[in-house]
């Protein structure tokens, strides 16, 4: 009985399979694709959208890598669900909602925990209370299910012109804002205690960091959704950072990530009839298992390397100063018996 | 002010929220100074660091940094502080944390070609003089303790500092790569005339290159030159109760009495 379900269950995937990569829908010549595509309003508002979101989402990515924020994405996503519930409860554009409790929320985090490194009890402490009051505007409000489907899984091709203008004019002054601090929030993230020997506001740019998340994070959620918001918020930096060192590279390199998937996801998502979030999400999974798994798959092919010869250990002094040497046992290395300890 | 004085505390205390961590401490720091500060946990080492950065006010007394009162982001003093946030994940090259400590306080570097050459040749030379150039590309999380104190040295230097405040770099080091940091710390005073402030927990592996010491323990402090008050009497009058200093064979100290001893009980 449960071999015959498994076995209806694979024929399905495998038609499903064969349906959607090998006889896609798609022409496979690109720029006639996207030509079609953009004669639709909605699918200009998708791409005009999603570019400005993975802009945003790809440079705040690296900072909350780096800061190790990931916890802090979550947990504003989540209290920008509330904060749309709320709105739409009071009659409200969601993405107002969003945008004030994201900001309030990410200054009094920045705010409570002054270490960057350890927020995580306030950072728990905030969303729960957050989230305490999205469930209270969901008991008020009975009638919003939709909504509330599109902001916990996001729904690009829903966009509006106004939501893409409106989009564009709080993220440009963020990215001005990251550009202009930048150099002082990598050192900061980089090595707090000697940025505020220096002179440096920590706390000042703690809280420019999550104004700056709450932004993206806001912006992120109507592509991708709440619950999904690490596909743009961490994981295009996540993927950066391990393929390179130099801080602005790693920023280009997840905007890129970010970009690629949004666009690859909102392409895809045109053919098919699954939602433009499960996309881009499994294609930033799908670039993060590779990265993660090329260097241990590479391990595995190249044969191991000749062990390193051991360089003898030289017979020094313990320390410097002197040069009391222990008189060795006939027979013995003469090393004195401090050398021996682990180097 | 002494010309050449770098610091100078008079009866100095601090305290935190009414408690006193150490009083009455005056000593006076000059260029090119290699100063020890040792000293029990908690006893307020990295607290004598913070006040010189002007982090931390004093309770009372007088304290002087470069002729004038602390302040917050003093160009002139070079600081590593014991933790930092760089671990294993930190896929950064150390060129980069380098050049922060020359430019990173600043809004918007390298505005002009000049900026950059100048801040190039800070990096540079920062990392030669801690014999890191080697080091330059190689990323933050995969470097041994050893590299990774000599690019924080170099981040403290990038700016060339006169005051030089090492918080416990020799944790976490095996005796050989201690000495080797030691030795390096004592040629870069020796050469840049930077006055240096070393935290430690053991003396021994610093004990012939130093010009001065700072003990502090039991809330109180005792400076001078390590002949003078790395002996019996002065640690005995410092903790209050019997302490001495015991000399092995090859000059090294032991301490005894001052912290919780084991007691043979057939004594």
């Amino acid at each position: 009985m449960t071999s015959a379900r498994a076995s209806v269950g694979w024929s399905l995937l495998w038609s499903w399979l064969h349906l959607h990569l090998i006889w896609t829908w798609w022409s496979w010549n690109l720029p006639a694709d996207l030509q079609l595509m953009l004669e639709y309003p909605f699918m200009r508002g998708a791409f005009e959208g999603g570019t400005i979101v993975a802009v945003v989402a790809g440079v705040v990515s690296y900072l909350v890598v780096l800061r190790r924020s990931s916890f802090a994405a979550h947990a504003l996503g989540h209290v920008g669900f509330s904060g749309a519930a709320g709105a739409v409860l009071f009659g409200v554009n969601p993405f107002f909602g969003l945008l004030a409790f994201t900001t309030v929320s990410g200054t009094g985090i920045a705010l409570l925990g002054k270490k960057a490194t350890h927020r995580d009890v306030e950072i728990g402490t905030v969303l729960a209370f957050m989230l305490g009051l999205g469930l209270l505007f969901l008991a008020f409000y009975n009638g919003f299910a939709t909504e509330a489907y599109s902001i916990l899984f996001g729904d690009i091709v829903a966009v509006t012109t106004s939501q893409v203008w409106f989009t564009l004019e709080v993220s440009v002054p963020v990215l001005i804002l990251l550009g202009w601090v930048y150099r002082q929030l990598l050192f900061a993230s980089l090595d707090e205690e000697v940025a505020e020997a220096k002179g440096m506001h920590t706390v000042l740019l703690g809280v420019i960091f999550m104004l700056a998340l709450a932004v993206a994070i806001s912006v992120a959620v109507t592509v991708v959704g709440v619950l999904l918001i690490f596909a743009l918020a961490v994981t295009p930096a996540a993927i950066a950072v391990r393929l390179v060192k130099r801080p602005l590279y790693a920023v280009l390199l997840s905007v890129g990530i970010a970009l690629f998937a949004t666009w690859a996801g909102i392409f895809i998502a045109f053919y098919e009839t699954e939602p433009t979030s499960f996309f881009i999400v499994t294609i930033v999974f799908v670039m993060y298992v590779i990265v993660r798994a090329t260097p241990a798959v590479a391990g595995l092919l190249t044969p191991a390397a000749p062990p390193v010869a051991r360089t003898k250990p030289q017979p020094v002094a313990p320390y410097p100063h002197t040069d009391l040497r222990f008189p060795a046992p006939a027979g013995a290395p003469a090393v004195p018996p401090a050398d021996s300890e682990p180097t | 002010m002494l010309s050449g004085e770098v610091a100078r505390a008079d009866h100095l205390e601090v305290g935190y929220r009414g408690q006193p961590v150490w009083s009455d401490a005056s000593f006076s720091i000059r260029r090119g100074e290699f100063v020890a500060v040792i000293g029990p946990n908690g006893a307020g080492k990295t607290t004598l660091f913070r006040l010189l950065l002007g982090l931390v006010r004093p309770v009372a007394g007088d304290l002087r940094v470069f002729g004038a009162p602390p302040r917050r982001g003093n160009p002139k003093i070079g600081y590593v502080p014991q933790s930092h946030a760089v671990d294993r994940e930190t896929n950064v090259e150390a060129v980069q944390l380098v050049r922060l400590g020359y430019s990173g306080n600043r809004w918007i570097p390298n505005l002009t070609p000049g900026m950059f050459r100048a801040e190039q040749e800070a990096t540079e030379e920062a990392l030669r003089s801690v014999g890191a150039t080697e080091l330059a590309r190689k990323s933050l999380g995969a470097m041994s303790g050893g590299e990774l104190q000599r690019i924080f040295l170099a981040e403290a230097l990038a700016s060339r500092p006169e005051l030089l405040l090492l918080d416990e770099p020799l944790a976490n080091l095996d005796i050989r790569r201690a000495i080797e940091l030691v030795e390096l710390v004592h040629g870069l005073v020796r050469k840049r005339n930077v006055a240096t402030l070393l935290v430690a927990h053991d003396i021994n592996p610093l004990i012939r290159c130093l010009d001065k010491v700072i003990y502090i323990a039991n809330g109180r402090v005792a400076t001078g030159l390590p002949s003078q008050v790395l002996t019996t009497e002065s640690l005995t009058e410092l903790y209050g109760v019997p302490v001495e200093v015991l000399r092995d064979s090859r000059g090294n100290l032991v301490i005894v009495g001052g912290e919780d001893v084991h007691k043979d009980p057939d004594a």
